[in-house]
């Protein structure tokens, strides 16, 4: 009897050991492989990007550029869906470098890196480009978003264009405050005259009790002819 | 469990060793490959976009 209790609480205590060496082992999975699953997606969207770019023929005759007012036909050629679709850069976060954009925010375009919503505007279009990137695990593209102040720039890099635009302010918002992805924030039906970068992540962090939203305005166009932008020169 | 597990492997100590860390190996790659990658659409933290209310499980 005593030896059936024994078994019985030998068994108890293997059994809770090896769920707590589960969760432990979750959390390395969670915290680490996630982010090396990104890093490895992250490098072949990079090529895919480079060889799209060095291969395709130019969309369109670049128009003035002047900012805000994209060249008469699409700047950017629409991406395929889960595809590579631009490099984001934020200089003012120290060594961030850079991360590869695709288009969609499926969970799976999401573990390749941050993702534009395909409904809303392309780069350097007037109207608003969102994105939305995780803020933790899978290569965390937004874990520092909360640190990017107005007046800072973030850069996003295209096949012929870096658009430059400048970090205009943050908000943390409910989960369902999709007012904040229209062509104008918060008013629908509006006709828009602006070019918006809209980015979108959880807050706080391993939370999805909110969203932390940052907003920035198109502040530069320059052809990629005419070398780095100045938001990424020294940088 | 891991009395009977360890009772049962063939071979001796040395075979009981090369089993153990096949069956570990086995057991953590089931883990990382499958289980995990099944749970994790249950947690929160991967919810970025902004979603009407009613669709709030469909994107992360």
């Amino acid at each position: 009897m005593s030896d059936a209790i024994r078994t019985g609480l030998r068994g108890l205590g293997q059994t809770l050991i090896t769920l707590g060496v589960v969760l432990l082992l979750f959390c390395v999975y969670e915290l680490q492989v996630t982010n090396l699953i990104t890093a490895r997606a992250q490098d072949r969207l990079g090529d895919s990007l480079a060889r799209s770019w060095a291969e395709a023929p130019r969309q369109s005759v670049p128009g003035s550029g002047a900012p805000g007012q994209p060249p008469a036909g699409q700047p950017v050629a629409t991406p395929a869906l889960g595809g590579a679709f631009a490099r984001l850069y934020a200089p003012s976060l120290q060594g961030y470098g850079s991360r590869v954009v695709v288009e969609g925010v499926g969970v799976q375009d999401l573990k390749d890196g941050p993702g534009h919503i395909p409904t809303t505007a392309l780069p350097g279009a007037v109207g608003n480009v969102v994105l939305s990137g995780h803020r933790t695990t899978y290569g965390q593209p937004f874990n520092r978003w909360d640190e990017l102040q107005p007046g800072d720039a973030v850069v996003l890099e295209t096949r012929d264009t870096w658009f430059t635009y400048t970090i205009s302010g943050a908000q943390i918002v409910a989960p369902t405050a999709v007012e904040v992805t229209l062509p104008v924030p918060r008013q629908p039906g509006a006709t828009p005259t602006e070019a918006l970068l809209t980015m979108t992540t959880c807050n706080p962090k391993y939370s999805a009790r909110q969203r932390l939203i940052v907003s920035a305005v198109l502040s530069a166009t320059t052809p990629k002819s005419a070398g780095l932008p100045p938001a990424l020169k020294g940088a | 469990m891991y009395g009977w597990i360890w009772r049962t492997l063939p071979g001796g100590l040395p075979g009981k060793l090369v089993g153990s860390l096949l069956l570990l190996t086995a057991v953590v790659a089931v883990l990382f490959l499958v289980v995990f990658p099944a749970v994790e659409p249950l947690l929160p933290y991967s919810d970025v976009t902004v979603e009407p209310a009613p669709a709030q499980q469909s994107a992360p």
